[in-house]
């Protein structure tokens, strides 16, 4: 299952970010008439449709794994948690049909019903993932039922909807699509751009790339800082393992880097921001941070290197782009564009799997830190977790069938969505009239 | 007994129905692809591909809003099932993806035609075993008698390894290509490939036919629920009959050429079929302890559940339709003008 949530991630982010982008390029197109913005929206949206059907399948193994593996989480919890799911299954089939529409409708329905069906493509793409993310939000605060001799009572599944984890957990993932999206493709097209300057083709891209990552990078860090001080309310042992925070106290200091010692119960080798937690945390040196110590050990997020190290590689990333979209932003305001400058364009290549990274990492962040937990303070994952022996063979099968997928789809990305066109295909572009 | 626990059974027993109906012939015309024979092979193929390339991820969906509905709606029941099938229903979600994958490679891979070839025999292979596994777990459904706390690995073998559930399998396999057969004929203009996929129509029908019958006597032994149901009450008759009138009427159709009605009535035919199996499992979910009635969510979960349901319906329907109508609706008109639904690789 994390095989494949870590897997289905990736597609789900390029998945919801990459619409927006064609129909981006498409309505510029429909503006300017410039065809190379067509070219674009053409070649997104292979990418988009290659993306979506992907994730499609591996959303439909995850529909299944969450009874394969958790069979007695979905006993307990299906009536309370279905409902995201039910509504979630409506905006990916809104999103599968107006996909359908707008790969095979170029010249079957007009430019505007065209440009419309991509809208509802982004928007129904946004909106079925910010459904699984209130899903994953409630486990982290399950609310919406009493608990009655073990057992959930006075279910509300509406309540689910509106869980105290929901409203920050849904904007920092949906922010997260766009900018990882956004600097892989800006990043990609800048290493191409590097070689063959003059490429319209790449510059365009660059250009609408960049400014949706860009403008999710800048707005990243609000969004990191409000979660974070929500989790430290809800869930305080989770930003205690965050930062490897042991000992309870005023004056917390903010620690980067380092590693978390369980024996000795201290972090080492930390740069460690005298009271700058309680500061950023409460807005005052003098507020009392829960370490570890003030939980029982069994209830501790294990590993607790993992959680540790994936935020600060989760935050690191973050503030890189933020810098990276600072530093555009300023070449822009500077009139000569962030073109004339081939550090910035290498910096921009570089930074390309920075979201994804930090993706990646967030994901380790929220999933690891709320172990042992299946559902935060209700039920451990041990015991949620199928009966069926011999689950490895499960997991291998499911590791190649990715590995293989992941490697054909990079090929295909790279084929299709990335490279610079040909002439030829530019010609035949034109003579299909565009 | 609430309105919203008939209603989101119902929309469930739709949902698969209409899974049957789209997704079903989607596997179908991959089979068909399969066993692509004869001077036209080519022409067959790219019909196929045609044909479902616009619409098959929509038609899968339903296939997700089943397992979801499923499990919002009757958690116990989805919760088992999903233990004791747990071995068909991975090899089924690995022919899922193979197939999805393969087929959307195929279609926006500017790949050459060797690797193309690949990709469609994989689709092609991945579209035969999938129904094939679907029927097994349906079958195993049927029989009921899953164990609710299964520990040996025989716990997750027994249930679905019986010549009654690869018996529905293969009838799945059987009915999905039928339907794929008789859409085909429907949907081309150029009447020698109607021929074609008349022709395969017609074979599949009778096949369809007798695999019935060998499920209905295996049935016997493996679901004796599903035999008493089918023989042994009050709407028995009325539906066999329905059925086979349905049935009857498709082959006529297909033998006089009528392949919009065929269309229709091989449609009613499998949807009957679906209907007579979840009547005659009625009101079991899952033989012998689960039922919709106690194996259902909390009636305020049911109620919101319909809610919400219906009113995605709302917003899906006209959406579906209006896909089908860009899609499916249009093809006659345009094979009169020489123009046919461009895949988008013929762009470049």
């Amino acid at each position: 299952m994390a095989m494949s949530l870590a897997f289905h991630i990736v597609f789900a982010c390029v998945g919801i970010a990459m619409p927006l982008m064609m129909v981006v390029a498409e309505w510029r197109y429909l503006r300017t008439g410039d065809e190379v913005y067509l070219l674009l929206a053409r070649r997104w949206s292979i990418g988009a449709a290659i993306m979506f059907a992907v994730g499609a399948v591996s959303g439909t193994v995850l529909s299944f794994e969450l009874g394969l593996l958790w069979p007695n989480f979905m006993r307990w919890a299906g009536a309370i948690i279905g409902m995201p799911f039910s509504l979630e299954g409506f905006a990916f089939f809104t999103e599968a049909i107006f996909l359908g529409i707008y790969m095979y409708g170029w010249d079957r329905v007009s430019p505007r019903a065209h440009l419309a069906a991509g809208a509802i493509v982004a928007a129904s793409g946004v909106i079925s993932g910010i459904f699984v993310v209130i899903a994953n939000s409630w486990m982290n605060t399950p609310v919406g039922f009493r608990l009655v001799n073990g057992r959930p009572e006075d279910i509300n599944p509406i309540a689910t909807l509106t869980n105290p984890a929901a409203l920050h957990e849904t904007v920092h993932m949906t922010i997260a699509a766009y900018c990882a999206t956004g600097f892989v493709v800006a990043g990609i097209h800048a290493a191409m751009w590097l070689r063959d300057r003059d490429n319209l083709f790449h510059r365009r891209a660059i250009a609408i790339a960049f400014t949706v990552g860009a403008i999710a990078a800048l707005l990243q860090p609000i969004s990191g800082d409000a979660s974070a001080r929500a989790v430290a309310r809800l869930q305080p042992i989770k930003i205690a393992a965050f930062e490897g925070l042991f000992q309870t106290g005023p004056h917390a200091p903010l620690a980067i880097g380092g590693i978390p010692d369980v024996k000795a119960r201290r972090l080492r080798y930390a740069i460690e921001l005298p009271s700058m937690l309680s500061i950023m945390t409460y807005h005052n040196p003098d507020a009392v941070m829960r370490g570890l110590d003030s939980f029982p050990e069994n209830d501790w997020p294990s590993p607790l290197i993992a959680v540790h190290l994936a935020f600060q590689i989760m935050v690191g990333a973050g503030f890189a782009m933020a810098a990276v979209a600072l530093w555009g932003i300023w070449l822009w305001l500077r009139r000569r564009g962030i073109f004339a400058s081939i550090w910035f364009m290498r910096t921009l290549a570089i930074s390309a799997p920075l979201g994804l990274v930090a993706v990646e990492a967030g994901w380790v962040v929220t999933e690891v830190g709320r172990q042992p937990w299946i559902i935060y303070g209700v039920m451990r994952t041990a015991d949620a977790v199928t009966p069926m022996p011999g689950l490895g063979v499960t997991f291998t099968l499911y590791s190649l069938l990715y590995l293989f997928l992941g490697v054909t789809v990079a090929f295909l990305m790279w084929r299709q969505v990335i490279e610079s066109p040909t002439s030829e295909e530019i010609e035949a572009l034109l003579a299909v009239g565009g | 007994m609430s309105l919203a626990l008939w209603f989101v059974a119902g929309v469930l027993l739709v949902n698969l129905t209409l899974y049957a109906l789209t997704g079903g012939a989607d596997y179908g015309s991959g089979v068909w692809e399969l066993f692509a024979l004869g001077p036209r092979a080519g022409e067959q193929r790219e019909l196929l591909t045609r044909a479902i390339g616009p619409v098959w991820e929509a038609d899968h969906v339903w296939l997700i809003l089943v397992v979801v509905i499923l499990f919002n709606g009757f958690p116990p029941a989805f919760a088992r099932i999903m233990t004791a099938m747990h071995v068909p229903v991975t090899l089924m979600l690995v022919g899922v993806v193979m197939r999805g994958s393969a087929f959307s490679f195929r279609s926006y891979g500017l790949c050459d035609d060797r690797a193309r070839r690949r990709w469609g025999r994989i689709f092609a292979i991945a579209s035969l075993i999938t129904p094939l596994l679907l029927g097994v777990i349906i079958g195993a459904i049927a029989s009921g008698r899953m164990p609710a706390n299964p520990h040996r690995l025989s716990d997750f073998i027994t249930p679905w390894m019986t010549p009654f559930c690869f018996g529905v399998g293969l009838f799945a396999l059987a009915m999905f290509a039928y339907l794929a057969a008789v859409y085909a004929a429907a949907e081309t203009a150029d009447a020698t490939l109607a021929a074609d996929f008349r022709i395969r129509a017609i074979i599949s029908s009778l096949i369809v036919g007798l695999i019935a019958g060998a499920v209905l006597l295996l049935s016997i032994r493996g679901a004796p629920l599903i035999w008493n149901g089918l023989t042994h009450r009050v709407w028995t008759w009325p539906i066999f009959w329905l059925t086979s009138a349905a049935a009857l009427a498709a082959l006529w159709a297909l033998w006089t050429r009528r392949f919009a009605l065929a269309r229709i009535c091989a449609a009613a035919q499998v949807a009957l079929i679906l209907w007579g199996w979840a009547l005659a499992q009625y009101p079991y979910l899952l033989e012998p302890d689960l039922t919709i009635f106690n194996a259902s969510a909390p009636p305020r979960t049911l109620a919101i559940l319909a809610s919400a349901l219906a009113a995605g319906a709302l917003i899906l329907l006209p959406s579906y339709g209006y896909l089908l109508a860009v899609f499916k609706r249009r093809r006659r008109a345009d094979a009169a003008v020489g123009l046919e639904t461009q895949a988008p690789e013929s762009v470049f």
